[in-house]
Order: structure tokens, then C-alpha cells, then sequence
């Protein structure tokens, strides 16, 4: 059964077609089996247990399917705390923070790579050592200084750091695709006496749309997961994120397993339907971001 | 075109915010740091300048040492998992059926936050009802440990979840180097007559080797720097037996209000990562570039 859903395009020259070859691929394939069961076992559990009460949880083996699913876990965790205040935080905040980080870095890939300037690779390497600057670093002076600017327990000092943050990584998937572009493109809107401006956001902008949806994806997934600036700066309810609102709600419910699970489900769940629908766009960003490191 | 493509003006407004932003948000929080490691300051009151003291006091400071040594296990440990992740990459980019699939697969865990792959994992290891030692109790193991009380253990059971966590990323990072190499040199080498582990070992790896220095890198900081998953599952205890750089930070600072310590923390974390990635670059560094053709 394995074997027939296998292209062999070229036969490797030491095994003899046949059982060679299906032993060898066999091999393969229970390797990549192992691993995807071990990435997706803990998931599983979880989605089990979300849909059991503590005496399903504890008393049945781990992975056997609830005797029926309790849903209302679900309902209750989503009525009983802030769930919808943090999850509309979380949507909010990610969004905006994704598309002023798009658009600004669309920006400074293009001075950086089209326009000609004397200062544009030391501008380019700030932004690039920038990605090796450990966030902890500037915790405590980042608190300080919203802190004295008013900020602290406000959405514009997460919004700032998570567009100062994603920048570097924004700016290096533009900045391959940025280089690729034919320079035909400009020269034909110049001569037509088309200006910088009307060039970059009619013409160039447009041209970028795939580049910027790898790029916005990979924004989102950051900002959506972040933890360490909201729970820093963020100390009030109706600010929190999905990320520390889930922390501390689960402190209320330490003994509620099926309460815990129902909860995890709900804050991993619309990340899990994006990748659903964008999985192949979602691994080309993280290659691409990751690659021309 | 130059006059058109050099406008300072343009230039100015397409870079200048973003620069700003960067500046304020990343470069002077830097420069803060390694300041406020020069003085006694609880983070509201008076700053009183006392020179090295901070950073004399961290030489001597056994918990800060503890804890630099746990980033550096975690370094090592995520280095030797490269290895294995490489292997899984090289199964999977060896023309297997269904290779999408399972590169998404393992990406999944990457795509969660961090607040919701601890929690998780805290129930996997919970001493009496974690599906870890309800499993080991049915295969007859009797009394089996805390794992996360045990200060022992404790390190090592949370290096599973952050192994696992990064396990799709990596992974992905090596398979997309791999299908970059042309078809056609894999074909030269066996008519050449060069088996599947020859191909691996003396084409394929040499061709990825830049790749590979990247996610040493990225590997090897990214756990210097580690924070998240810690800090949720355990805080760094029992007693200090988990306590990374990071989180020693967070703890002199945002707990103990010692904000000169903890900037002075801060500042040499910034310093190790940056030291860190130079040698990894240097001891690295290729003098002549492959070409694929």
C-alpha cells in the first residue's frame, strides 16, 4: 500500500528494484511516521481532554475518546472570563501591528535597495544587527521609558515594540525579492514622468503582493504568540492579550482539566484554521524568512 | 533616473520613521542597559551611580552562574538536535511522497504560543495524572518522578518541549536548502556511481553548509536567550535548578526591583549573544563560496 503512492523518478543504483527499494522507502517513511506522531501526540491529548470532565481525565487511559464529548467545557471557559476581551485584544493589536510593520518596512527595502543614497547600507546593516539584539536586553529600559512616556498598560507600547521587533526579519524577505525586481520597470514610469512616490505606491507596491502576504504571515504568528512585552507592560484586564490571558485564567481553574484543555483549544484554534487554509504560504515565509540568514 | 531615484526628500520619508522607530525601540533601550548597570536603582526612587559594581557582583554571584550554565546546556542541547533534525530533513527531501504533508506537520508546534505549549507540557508531566507517568505506570513502572519538582531533572524534562517546539522549523530550514540543490548533480554522482549515503554525506552536506552555520547560530542564541517556556512551566525552580539568564533577569528586575542588577544581567546577555554569534561566524567562515553549477 505504501509503496504503490511512491515515485521512484531515479532507481538508487545500489539496490536492486524490488524489495530493495520498498525495504529502504519503507524504512523512510517510518521514520517520518515516528516523528510526525511524536509533533502531533501531545495535540491530540489535549483536544481529548478538553472534551472530558476530571473523572474521564484521570480514570480512563490518556488517549481514549471521551465517553462523550463535553462541549459545554468550551461554552463555560468562553462565557465565564475575559476570553473574548483577550481574543479581540489579540486580533486588534496583531493586525496593526502586522500592516504598519509591512508598510513601513516596504518602505525601507525600497529607499534601501532602488533609490541611490550614500547612507543605505549602514541604514540596511542597523536594521540587520538589529536581529541579533536579544529582546530581554531592552526589557527593562523599554518599561522605563514607556513608563515615562505614559504608555506602560497601554496597547500603543506593544504595537511600537512588535513593529521595531519584526523590522529586521520584515525587511530581509522584502529585501531578495526587492533586488530581483527589473530595473525595465522604472526606467519606463521615469521617462513617462511618473514620480517616486506615485512609482513606489502604484507600480512597486502592487508587484510585491506575494512577498507581503509571506511577510505579513510570519508578523502575525510572532505577534500573535508574544508573551514577555504583555506581561510587562500590560497589567490591566482590558488590554491583555490571548497569550497572558490564558496564563492567568488558567490560575483559576487548576483542578478543571477539561476547563484548561477547552481554553488551550480556543487560543491555539485560530492559528491552527490559518495554517488550514495557508499552509503552503505559512512554510515558504519561514524558509524564506530563515534561509537568507 | 539617478536624479529621480536620489530625492532626499523621498528618501528621508520612506526611511526616517522606521530608523526612528528602530532607534528608539531597540538601539537607546541598548545603551540604557549597559547604563543602568552602572547604578543601585529600584525602578521608581533615585538612581545612585556605583560604577561596576553590578557587573563585579555578577562574577561573583553563584545563581548567575548557575544560570548561564543551564542557557549554555540548553545551547548544547539544541545544537546536537540539529543533527537529527538534518537527518529527518535529508528523509524528507529524498523524494518521498506526501513530504508536504509532513513538513507541515512537524511545523505545527512552532505556530503555538509558547504560554499554550507550557501549559500543555505541565500536564504532560504532572506527577500523578500527565499522560508521561500514566503511560510509564502501565508499561510497570512503579513511582515514577516529579519530573518538574525534581531539581535533577527539572532542566532536562523542559529542554523536550523547547526540542519539540523547533523541531518543524529547523527541520524546514534544511529541507528547503535541500531541494534547492539541481536534480542534476544528485544524477551526475550515480552514474558516477556514488550510493544514496555517499550522495548524502559528500554532495548534499557540503551544498548546505552555509545553511547549516545559520541555524547554528540561530540555535545556539536563541537558547542563550531563552525565556518563555521556563518561565511558565517552572519560574526557574525548584529552587533556581531551571533559572536561565533571561529569566534571572526578569526575576532581579520585575521581582526583586533591582532594576541596576538586572539591566547589568541584560547587558551581559546582549553582549554574550552578539560575542557568541561573531565566533560561530568566524570559526565558520568559508573562504571560497559552492556554486551550484
Amino acid at each position: 500500500m505504501v509503496t504503490r503512492n511512491i515515485k521512484i523518478r531515479n532507481e538508487l543504483p545500489e539496490l536492486k528494484p524490488g524489495i530493495g527499494i520498498k525495504l529502504g522507502y519503507s524504512v523512510l517513511y517510518a521514520v517520518l511516521i515516528v516523528v510526525a506522531a511524536l509533533q502531533l501526540f501531545p495535540l491530540v491529548w489535549l483536544l481529548f481532554f478538553s472534551l472530558k470532565n476530571n473523572q474521564e481525565v484521570f480514570n480512563l487511559p490518556p488517549l481514549s475518546l471521551p465517553m462523550k464529548p463535553r462541549w459545554e467545557n468550551y461554552e463555560k471557559v468562553w462565557s465565564a472570563g475575559n476570553i473574548d476581551v483577550y481574543f479581540f485584544n489579540s486580533v486588534w493589536i496583531t493586525i496593526s501591528a502586522t500592516v504598519i510593520t509591512v508598510m513601513l518596512g516596504s518602505l525601507v527595502t525600497y529607499a534601501v535597495t532602488r533609490m541611490k543614497w550614500k547612507g543605505s547600507s549602514l541604514v540596511l546593516g542597523l536594521f540587520m544587527v538589529a536581529m541579533m539584539i536579544p529582546v530581554h536586553s531592552t526589557l527593562i529600559p523599554l518599561f522605563s521609558l514607556f513608563n515615562k512616556a505614559g504608555l506602560t498598560d497601554h496597547p500603543l507600547s506593544l504595537i511600537l515594540s512588535y513593529v521595531a521587533f519584526n523590522m529586521p526579519i520584515t525587511i530581509m524577505i522584502l529585501l531578495g525579492f526587492y533586488y530581483a525586481l527589473p530595473r525595465e520597470v522604472e526606467e519606463a514610469a521615469i521617462i513617462d514622468g511618473c514620480s517616486v512616490n506615485r512609482m513606489f505606491f502604484r507600480i512597486i507596491f502592487p508587484m510585491t503582493s506575494s512577498v507581503l502576504a509571506t511577510t505579513a504571515i510570519i508578523n502575525m504568528i510572532y505577534n500573535w504568540n508574544e508573551f514577555i512585552f504583555v506581561n510587562t507592560f500590560i497589567s490591566s484586564d482590558s488590554y491583555k492579550t490571548l497569550t497572558v490571558g490564558v496564563q492567568n485564567f488558567i490560575g483559576q481553574y487548576t483542578t478543571d482539566w477539561g476547563a484548561i484543555g477547552a481554553t488551550l483549544m480556543i487560543s491555539i484554534l485560530p492559528i491552527l484554521i490559518t495554517f488550514l487554509f495557508l499552509s503552503n504560504r505559512i512554510v515558504e515565509g519561514i524558509a524564506a524568512g530563515s534561509v537568507k540568514g | 533616473m539617478d536624479k529621480v531615484l536620489s530625492n532626499k526628500k523621498i528618501i528621508a520619508l520612506y526611511v526616517l520613521p522606521s530608523l526612528l522607530l528602530i532607534l528608539a525601540i531597540v538601539y537607546i533601550p541598548i545603551v540604557l542597559t549597559a547604563y543602568y548597570g552602572l547604578n543601585k536603582w529600584n525602578g521608581i526612587g533615585a538612581m545612585t551611580f556605583v560604577g561596576l559594581d553590578n557587573y563585579l557582583a555578577l562574577f561573583k554571584d553563584a545563581t548567575f552562574w548557575n544560570s548561564a550554565w543551564h542557557s549554555l546546556l540548553l545551547a548544547v542541547f539544541s545544537g546536537i538536535s540539529l543533527l537529527l533534525y538534518l537527518i529527518v530533513a535529508m528523509v524528507l527531501a529524498a523524494r518521498i511522497n506526501g513530504a508536504n504533508l509532513f513538513r507541515k506537520i512537524y511545523l505545527i508546534p512552532m505556530l503555538l504560543s509558547s504560554v499554550a505549549i507550557a501549559q500543555l507540557w505541565l500536564r504532560i508531566y504532572h506527577p500523578t495524572n500527565g499522560v508521561l507517568n500514566s503511560m510509564l505506570e502501565s508499561l510497570g513502572f512503579a513511582n515514577p518522578p516529579a519530573w518538574l519538582a525534581e531539581p535533577s531533572l527539572v532542566l532536562y524534562a523542559l529542554f523536550i518541549p523547547i526540542l519539540w517546539q523547533y523541531a518543524g522549523f529547523y527541520i524546514l530550514i534544511y529541507y528547503a536548502a535541500l531541494k534547492n540543490i539541481p536534480a542534476s548533480l544528485e544524477e551526475a554522482a550515480k552514474i558516477d556511481g556514488a550510493n544514496a549515503l555517499q550522495i548524502a554525506w559528500m554532495i548534499k552536506l557540503p551544498l548546505v553548509m552555509e545553511v547549516i552555520k545559520v541555524t547554528i547560530v540561530l540555535a545556539v542564541v536563541g537558547s542563550l536567550k531563552y525565556f518563555d517556556l521556563i518561565f511558565v512551566m517552572t519560574d526557574g525552580g525548584p529552587n533556581g535548578a531551571s533559572e536561565v539568564m533571561a529569566s534571572y533577569m526578569y526575576h532581579e528586575a520585575f521581582r526583586a526591583y533591582d532594576f541596576g542588577y538586572g539591566s547589568a544581567i541584560g547587558f551581559f546577555l546582549l553582549v554574550i549573544c552578539l560575542a557568541v554569534t561573531w565566533v560561530i561566524r568566524k570559526l565558520t567562515a568559508s573562504k571560497d563560496t559552492i556554486q551550484y553549477s
